[in-house]
């Protein structure tokens, strides 16, 4: 992998990004007021429930619910910063001067993650600045715990991303629009804010092979005192490397698809229609 | 209608080319028996020819000739359904990195993001093609483009001329053995066309590279092109000096010829006067 190039494909983000700085308010935006809301929803939820009559015990919700928020967002913004990446070759109509260049597969993905980390790594700045300064949600709390969920939904979220990339390579341009609503198709299966014990059977067993699912249920365990499984986090780690793989696959498949039937070359064309 | 050429039309005889170990005097391109096939449609049949260093090769025909297509095969945006493509001696097919690595191509439908300024487009695209000292190369180009006046402005905003000769730096940023320029001037004035085709025939001088060039421009191709080929239905019907074609097939023009061809082109092969 030639390193010279994959600091290419991230050169031209932060040239995106500085040029026009209306790109980088959609990548805090949308997390501040995810927070923001969600703050204030458990705020009222703890007032309401410790004020409730014959209530004897206080539930902190702030931890699990706007906690939960904040690595669901962070999921989102990982998966989007590779989509969008993505995406900025298409709306240029760039990919006739990119791939009939030496670049590799392998090092144009890589360039589209490390953009991806630089964008969300900013979103989850402004993200824990929010939650812990105006709603007293405390990561330390968790220990060193929140590192391996940490990485386990960064890798979940690259691995959707280049899913997704791979779709709208296949499918065409308009299939753009399949892929910014795909973390919400997830969230009801991924258990983000309930256990997944609440879901019927088959959502559950579409649940145990996302990896968010044991991120949130150990979140859970965690924030109810409990000791968090071993096993949980080996099964999540695990799903989230084999669908990364598996998205490589996928993508590296559709983009032998794509020269082979002309699909490539003719991209430009389709992405003005 | 009926065709009367002075000598009959028979395919061009196809230059087989065989690869060895490069040498100085191996060609920039090497096509060997090219096709490229879809379910009901022959793109490209059995299409072999040779470019040169120093040589200026006219890829002629009307449109849907296969032209871009054989071009994109050329690029490695598409892929061959049989044959082989060496480019300065390596096999495109076997190591795609390293053969377009030696290459490089300008075109009207491939226009440089227009969200980045010329500096910009030319350092991420210097990086893609990891150019050693790519500040020098860049300035040097700049320079032989007149684009000094230009390098902050987006690419976006230039006319058609400025965008081709940023295009055209673009090309050059990895001094290519082998250049592919597909209606360079198609979107010139005659005055910027010819100041583009000067350069161009400059640089096949200079930096001792092969070119491959399409045009619908007769009087272009005579001017810059050292041999054409003339392709219809995806296969060489033609091959020669564009200055001595005509006359040895009872043509006044080029531009003659070809429409001949392209009207008739089986007709006049199957069956000569």
């Amino acid at each position: 992998m030639r390193l010279r190039a994959v600091a290419g494909i991230l050169l031209r983000q932060f040239y995106l990004f500085r040029s026009s700085p209306v790109r980088l308010v959609p990548t805090f935006t949308w997390v501040a007021v995810d927070i923001i809301v969600w703050g204030f929803l458990t705020r009222y939820l703890n007032a309401v429930t410790s004020h409730s009559a014959g209530a004897t015990t206080h539930v902190d919700f702030v931890p699990s619910l706007l906690g939960a928020v904040l690595f669901w967002d962070f999921f989102t913004r990982i998966m989007q910063g590779v989509t969008t990446a993505f995406f900025e070759d298409i709306w240029s109509r760039n990919f006739l001067n990119l791939f009939a260049s030496p670049l590799s597969i392998s090092e144009y993905v890589t360039g589209l993650v490390l953009t991806s980390i630089a964008t969300s790594l900013i979103a989850l700045s402004v993200m824990l600045i929010l939650a812990t300064l105006v709603f007293g949600l405390s990561f330390l709390s968790m220990g060193l715990m929140v590192i391996p969920f940490v990485l386990v939904l960064f890798l979940f979220g690259v691995a959707l991303g280049i899913f997704a990339s791979a779709m709208v390579l296949r499918l065409g341009p308009a299939s753009e629009w399949l892929v910014w609503p795909m973390t919400a198709f997830l969230a009801p299966f991924a258990g983000v804010y309930y256990p997944l014990s609440t879901l019927p059977e088959w959502m559950r067993a579409i649940g145990a092979v996302l990896p968010p699912s044991y991120v949130f249920e150990s979140m859970r365990a965690l924030v109810n005192g409990q000791t968090l499984s071993a096993t949980s986090l080996l099964i999540s780690t695990t799903l989230a490397v084999l669908q990364l793989l598996l998205a490589g696959y996928f993508f590296a498949r559709v983009f032998r698809y794509a020269v082979r039937t002309g699909l490539l070359a003719r991209y430009s064309a389709e992405a003005t229609s | 209608m009926s065709v009367t050429f002075t000598r009959p039309l028979e395919p061009a005889r196809p230059l087989e080319y065989t690869h060895s170990d490069q040498g100085p005097a191996d060609p920039v391109l090497g096509v060997s028996n090219l096709c490229k096939s879809y379910s009901h449609l022959t793109a490209v049949e059995q299409v072999s020819f040779v470019v040169q260093r120093n040589e200026i090769v006219g890829l002629l025909g009307p449109n849907g000739a296969g032209k871009t297509t054989t071009i994109n095969m050329i690029l490695g945006v598409l892929a061959p359904t049989a044959g082989t493509i060496h480019i300065a001696g390596v096999d495109l097919a076997r190591h795609r990195s390293r053969a377009l690595a030696r290459t490089n191509f300008a075109a009207v439908y491939a226009t440089l993001p227009g969200n980045l300024t010329v500096m910009q487009n030319l350092r991420f695209f210097g990086m893609v093609y990891a150019i050693a000292r790519l500040t020098e190369r860049i300035e040097t180009l700049v320079q032989r483009f007149d684009l000094n006046h230009l390098r902050d402005t987006r690419c976006g905003l230039l006319s058609s001329g400025e965008q081709t000769r940023v295009a055209l730096a673009k090309a050059l940023l990895n001094k290519p053995q082998l250049l592919l320029l597909d209606e360079p001037t198609a979107s010139l004035d005659p005055s910027a066309a010819q100041i583009v085709r000067q350069e161009i025939r400059q640089l096949a001088r200079e930096e001792s590279c092969g070119i491959l060039w399409t045009s619908h421009n007769m009087y272009e191709v005579e001017a810059v092109c050292d041999r054409v080929l003339f392709l219809s239905h995806g296969k060489i019907l033609l091959e020669g000096d564009p200055r001595a074609l005509p006359g040895e097939h009872g043509a006044h023009s080029l531009e003659e010829l070809f429409i001949r061809l392209a009207r008739e082109p089986l007709h006049a092969q199957e069956h000569p006067k």
